[in-house]
């Protein structure tokens, strides 16, 4: 138990959400390993981003526990929640930047509210974050006036400045063409062992998520029906896993044999 | 019918109550809230300089108005000597905190209850609670108190420009003698009255930022509607009951200090 807890950052037991009549998460079970990259896939609905949420502490679970390096973090232990979000950022999926602040502004916010470092440190650790990440030039320019890359890139700088434990991100690739999902993935990866912080992931992009991630999981029904290595995933026989990884070979059939009825229909006439 | 009225009731209770605490609870983030003082300065700075042109314009015309309006009325009992004692008296006791506070309502209210929605809906919200950042401290506390500071003083400023605009009416326009104004002025207003009025300006200063950053703050739980329209309607419903307040409070301050 003492060498398991040194080993798992996160420990997320039988989590249970339900919105009105809606079961959302109904059990969902996860262990996220110290400095590793862990994507959780499901469909969309599956109850993912719930799931961060409750993590973050956005959304309260109606039950379930969840474990940070051992400690409980329970309600009514606000030591412990104070404790879990110094050492946790969360990328939101529309990044949640602060519009009416440049980009300086929005990564050094955190550490001018959490940190008591003076406004010349808050400043070198800002522009370093900004520099790392490459957007040093940009450091003058409003959210409005930057690419969604760029923006995903600034919300990533903001989120590490800190120099938090453990990143949760909430579905990075949403709505970006296969490049793009490529570009953000890439990032995540190569930040993730340059700061050598834990990334928990949820997407539903699983190509880019079975390359880039040491371990994957599936949510479906609120419920964690796998979890393994991408190895794993790749050759698990669970029928809930077959269906998520052949999908689009399952779309390459449906659509054979629409052809093939249109192929029938043409001969018939 | 019983049923609806019982609920409706209870929702006003519901809301008072809620209300009272994310007011308390704005107050209270204040203690050990970081670089607060900045804050306030650029809340300060939204508030009142922004707020500065429409103060001046709206108090210039009330105390025009006025001017006039009472110079007839009193030439009628050949009391134009007290045109300072009206112009005055109804600026500082009821029409300076009053009205300043509604064009502040319409100017820096309705501007926080939409940044507020906006922010909250656009998780911005979210992110400050994520980062350990109390949104009370970072986003309303500073508001609230830049308001106890700077409604007073706008307040003042719009009693100072009516008082000119009375004097320019029944002066320079009506031919009053400007010694005859200006002395009934002086005559007339007591510390009592600037007391008065200063409790109104803080009071309602208090009420319109607290109300508009309420409604701003919960735009997600306005049951008409979501995204932009949720904004929309709970900004109006922030100018609309700020306003409201203004006078109600207006009321209730006047009957206690007379």
């Amino acid at each position: 138990m003492g060498a398991d807890s040194n080993q798992m950052l996160l420990r997320i037991d039988g989590l249970f959400k339900q919105f009105d009549r809606n079961v959302v998460l109904d059990g969902a079970s996860l262990n996220v390993p110290r400095g590793s990259l862990v994507t959780v896939l499901g469909r969309s609905g599956a109850g993912k981003s719930v799931l961060l949420k409750c993590l973050a502490d956005v959304i309260r679970p109606d039950s379930g526990s969840i474990h940070f390096d051992g400690r409980l973090l329970s309600i009514g232990d606000a030591s412990a929640r104070a404790d879990f979000r110094r050492r946790c950022s969360f990328l939101f999926q529309s990044n949640a930047l602060f519009d009416s602040l440049t980009a300086l502004e929005n990564v050094a916010l955190p550490l001018e509210q959490t940190t008591d470092l003076s406004d010349k440190e808050i400043r070198e650790r800002s522009l370093e974050a900004l520099r790392q990440i490459e957007l040093e030039a940009h450091q003058d320019r409003y959210p409005g006036q930057l690419s969604g890359g760029m923006q995903k890139r600034l919300a990533l700088a903001r989120a590490i400045v800190t120099r938090p434990e453990l990143v949760l991100f909430d579905e990075p690739t949403a709505g970006l063409d296969p490049l793009r999902r490529n570009a953000v993935f890439a990032m995540i990866a190569k930040y993730q062992r340059q700061f050598g912080f834990t990334a928990l992931v949820v997407t539903h992009d699983l190509t880019e998520a079975l390359i880039a991630s040491d371990r994957v999981a599936l949510l479906d029904k609120g419920r964690m029906c796998f979890e393994g290595t991408p190895a794993e995933f790749s050759a698990s026989t669970a029928a809930m896993v077959g269906d998520f990884r052949d999908s689009a070979e399952a779309l390459g059939r449906t659509l054979a044999a629409i052809r093939r009825g249109e192929a029938l229909q043409s001969e018939d006439s | 019918m019983l049923r609806a009225i019982g609920r409706y009731s209870l929702s006003i209770v519901h809301e008072l109550g809620d209300f009272a605490l994310f007011t308390g609870q704005a107050f209270r983030s204040a203690v050990g809230a970081r670089r607060l003082g900045r804050r306030i300065v650029r809340a300060g700075f939204e508030q009142g300089v922004r707020c500065l042109p429409v103060i001046l314009i709206v108090g210039m015309f009330t105390g025009l108005v006025l001017g006039l309006q009472g110079y007839y009325v009193l030439n009628r009992f050949g009391s134009e000597s007290l045109l300072g004692t009206l112009v005055s008296l109804s600026l500082i006791r009821e029409l300076g905190p009053a009205l300043a506070a509604l064009m502040l309502v319409g100017q820096a209210g309705s501007a926080l209850a939409a940044e507020l929605g906006i922010q909250r809906n656009t998780e911005q919200i979210a992110a400050l609670e994520t980062m350990g950042v109390s949104s009370h401290a970072y986003l309303v506390t500073p508001r609230l108190l830049a308001a106890l500071v700077v409604y007073p003083m706008q307040t003042a400023l719009f009693v100072t420009v009516g008082l000119w605009g009375g004097s320019l009416s029944g002066s320079v326009l009506l031919g009053l003698e400007p010694g005859v104004y200006w002395s009934s002025v002086e005559h007339a207003v007591k510390a009592q009255d600037v007391r008065e009025c200063i409790i109104k300006a803080v009071t309602f200063g208090l009420l319109t930022i607290s109300l508009c950053a309420y409604h701003g703050f919960n735009a997600h739980r306005c049951s008409s509607a979501t995204g932009a329209r949720a904004v929309s309607a709970s900004t109006t419903r922030a100018v609309v009951q700020s306003s409201i307040i203004v006078l109600a409070a207006d009321y209730i301050i006047t009957s206690f200090l007379v």
